[in-house]
């Protein structure tokens, strides 16, 4: 079994921090796992992707092969569709729905939602208002894996519950629950859609 | 045995410090910075007081590093692709003086340039030296080859050069570590000045010794522990070459073992007993490598004309760039199916200036000032600041390595450019700009240097800038009249007064220098953030 994701968004987003809680997951459960992170110049609000591979068996390339990734999880609408050539038919777009405008030329909002509605397996999450609405302005990456966490077929939604817990446990017994009801609250937005 | 999670460059890092090193030497580059700052970060390097801080630049590092081996010491010198550039004269040196404490290079190339200027590749540069080069393929050969790297530097005699390509140095993977570390190595002092001083009598002697170790580093090149040779079953299949990550992609094709006859490459030079069995054993070879095409070449030269060798040269894999599993995959004839296109919307969307950062500051009054100078060019240099090339800016017209602003600004001054002015970081500065402005002051060039100082070495993640607090000193030092050394804030609410004070340089006839001087918002931000974790606990 493997479970080949991409992370994608815009530099300072912390796409990063979603890979850390997953990896953790993953390494507790005993699965390999390959991750190619960005460093650099990408960072300075450019785009950002990361290639994630989990597998119960060894993992030969870091990167991910066209065609064959089983997810891309982004923290930005127009950043889920750059990278749809990686895309499995099978594979699954879990994206927020919030735009990053930072730049002069973005797409209308009717052309990015109208891609994004028409892949076979979407799940848009408007995170940004969701950690807006329920006050954690921080936690919009973890209502976003939240969201994610029933699509991650390799790892089970306590497992991720449980990692999310574990990343967290140095900032106190505060953070670790609003960071847990983050993603509750991300889970179960994904089970309306 | 521990398992961890470590990047390519962690891995290295943790290898060298478990090999026993006295310190780091290295300048940041992308993406070579992590194996210096992870050392900077692991309490048995505090605990045996490793050196760790950072040189002024990668020369620097080397010849510094070259001290530590000659007094008996393990240690590595790390920097980025170019870097090497910089550092190349004590790098070729280095190996006809030779090593007393086993010292590894790491040089991490940039294939696609994610972050760079040139994608060389500095296998090149080993070959060039003479020098054994090590190129791992996962992260845990790269923790691994650092002891191998070592006893191999000590018993050989010679600096090894260790070559990553960006994708091992920034992915992660569970690499199985010692539980416990080396002593730091110690062997005496080297005291043997026919070996050490190079002039001449003593560099053909000892020039004509690398020549002659040649067939021997080759051989233990062949028998190097991760090199392997994994013919297939079928007879007279495709041959691939794999050499360091390249085999991993070789790998993900899952027909790889069964249909061709493999050989992974790990060490250099290329040997060519194995290249010889590989080519007798299959019916043509495609030569898989990050970077340049340079094992493809050595290989076409080891056979006969008309030995079909496939690569990048006959473009079955792309001519440049990063290797990918696509390419690799195509080139193997096992091209990727795509299920979906990016749809046309999607525009990129390029890196820019943080908000808020000095150097926007700097350039809003440069465009001002520079308005009314038609023939005015600005010769900018390598940091956050070539940002600058971008909209909404567009302030800069040259860019080409560390240091040469204002060593370019100077020649065209010279070849009568009015005005000539150079945007150089303040790291930058001093790892490559020191040099320049003295020829300027002493041919007394009409330029005008601004020095966006922002206390940190910002484009590479914020690490220390050997210069800070020292650029009025330096500047006046090199021989800049006292009151052409101007220091402003920039803000907006200063506009007025950078403006006026740009204006003013620019007319004087002589070289002078404009100070802005603030500090980077992402280094202060941290900081602020750290202050307040440390009042929290
Ligand atoms: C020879 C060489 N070494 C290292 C690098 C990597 N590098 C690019 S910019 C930079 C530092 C820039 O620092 P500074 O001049 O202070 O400008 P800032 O990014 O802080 O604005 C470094 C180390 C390089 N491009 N070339
Ligand atoms: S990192 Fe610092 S120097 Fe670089 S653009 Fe951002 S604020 Fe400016």
């Amino acid at each position: 079994m493997k479970q080949d994701i991409i992370l994608s968004g815009v530099g300072g987003q912390g796409i990063l921090s979603i890979a850390t809680i997953i990896g953790e997951a993953a390494t507790q459960a005993g699965l390999t796992l390959k991750q190619a992170e960005v460093h650099g110049m990408s960072q300075r609000g450019g785009d950002v992707q990361s290639n994630l591979r989990l597998a119960d068996g060894p993992i030969a390339s870091d990167l991910i092969t066209a065609g064959t990734a089983d997810m891309i999880l982004s923290l930005e609408p127009m950043e889920a569709l750059r990278y749809l050539p990686y895309l499995d038919k099978e594979g699954w777009v879990i994206t927020s729905s919030s735009p990053f405008k930072n730049i002069p030329n973005y797409p209308a909002d009717e052309d990015w939602s109208a891609a994004l509605k028409a892949l076979p397996h979407v799940v848009m999450v408007d995170v940004e208002a969701l950690a807006r609405e329920h006050a954690m302005p921080k936690c919009a990456n973890v209502i976003l894996l939240g969201a994610a966490a029933r699509f991650l077929n390799i790892l089970t939604v306590e497992q991720l519950r449980g990692s999310v817990a574990r990343i967290f446990a140095a900032k106190g017994e505060a953070v670790v629950e609003m960071n847990q009801r983050a993603f509750d609250i991300g889970h179960d937005a994904a089970l309306v859609e | 045995m521990e398992k961890k999670l470590l990047l390519g460059d962690e891995a290295i890092a943790l290898g060298a410090i478990h090999a026993g090193i006295r310190g780091v030497y290295a300048y940041p580059g992308t993406p070579s910075t992590e194996i210096t700052e992870y050392i900077q970060r692991h309490p048995l390097a505090r605990e045996r007081g490793l050196h760790s801080t950072w040189c002024t630049n990668e020369k620097t590092a080397v010849e510094a590093a070259l001290g530590v081996s000659y007094a008996g010491g393990r240690v590595i010198a790390c920097m980025k692709h170019v870097g090497l550039n910089v550092a190349a004269d004590a790098f070729v040196n280095s190996a006809i003086t030779g090593v007393n404490g086993g010292m590894i290079v790491i040089v991490a190339d940039d294939p696609s340039m994610h972050s760079s200027q040139n994608e060389q590749d500095s296998r090149f540069y080993g070959k060039f030296s003479l020098m054994p080069v090590l190129e791992p393929s996962t992260q845990q050969e790269a923790y691994d080859m650092m002891e191998y790297g070592f006893e191999l530097s000590e018993r050989e005699k010679l600096p090894v050069l260790m070559r990553i390509v960006m994708r091992l140095a920034h992915s992660r993977a569970a690499v199985t570590v010692k539980d416990s570390a080396s002593d730091v190595q110690a062997l005496p002092c080297a005291k043997d000045p026919a070996s050490w001083v190079l002039l001449p009598a003593n560099s053909r002697r000892k020039y004509a010794a690398l020549v002659e170790q040649q067939p021997r580093l080759e051989e233990l090149a062949a028998k190097a522990p991760y090199t392997r040779y994994e013919p297939s079953d079928k007879k007279k299949p495709m041959g691939i070459l794999a050499c360091g990550i390249g085999y991993n992609y070789v790998e993900e094709v899952k027909e790889a073992k069964s249909c061709f006859n493999v050989l992974k490459i790990t060490q250099y030079p290329l040997p060519v007993s194995l290249v010889r069995q590989l080519a007798e054993d299959s019916n043509g070879i495609l030569v898989v490598e990050d970077g340049q095409p340079f094992a493809e070449e050595l290989v076409k030269g080891m056979l006969s004309a008309d030995y079909p060798v496939k690569g990048r040269l006959t473009g079955d894999l792309p001519r440049t760039g990063e290797l990918t599993p696509d390419s690799v995959a195509t080139a193997m004839g096992h091209q990727p199916v795509r299920f979906f296109e990016m749809p046309k919307e999607v525009v990129s969307r390029p890196p820019a200036l943080c908000q808020g950062c000095g150097h926007r500051d700097v350039y809003t009054a440069l465009n001002e000032v520079v308005k009314d100078y038609p023939n005015a060019r600005v010769f900018a240099d390598i940091g956050c600041y070539t940002l600058g090339a971008l909209p909404p800016f567009r302030a800069i017209d040259t860019c080409l390595d560390m240091g040469a602003s204002i060593t370019m600004a100077k020649g065209a001054a010279d070849a009568g450019v009015f005005p000539a002015i150079a945007v150089i970081g303040d790291s930058t500065f001093t790892h490559s700009g020191m040099t320049g402005l003295l020829d300027a002051v002493n041919d007394k060039a009409q330029i005008t240097v601004i020095i966006s100082d922002n206390l940190t070495t910002a484009m590479t993640g914020g690490q220390d800038s050997a210069g800070t607090n020292k650029f009025e000193a330096i500047c006046l030092g090199l021989g800049v009249e006292p009151e052409h050394v101007r220091v402003v804030v920039p803000l907006p609410k200063n506009m007025e007064e950078i403006t006026r004070i740009l204006r003013e340089e620019i007319e004087y006839k002589g070289v002078s220098v404009v100070i802005p001087r603030r500090e980077c918002i992402q280094t202060l931000n941290r900081k602020l953030k750290q202050k307040r974790a440390e009042k929290k606990s």
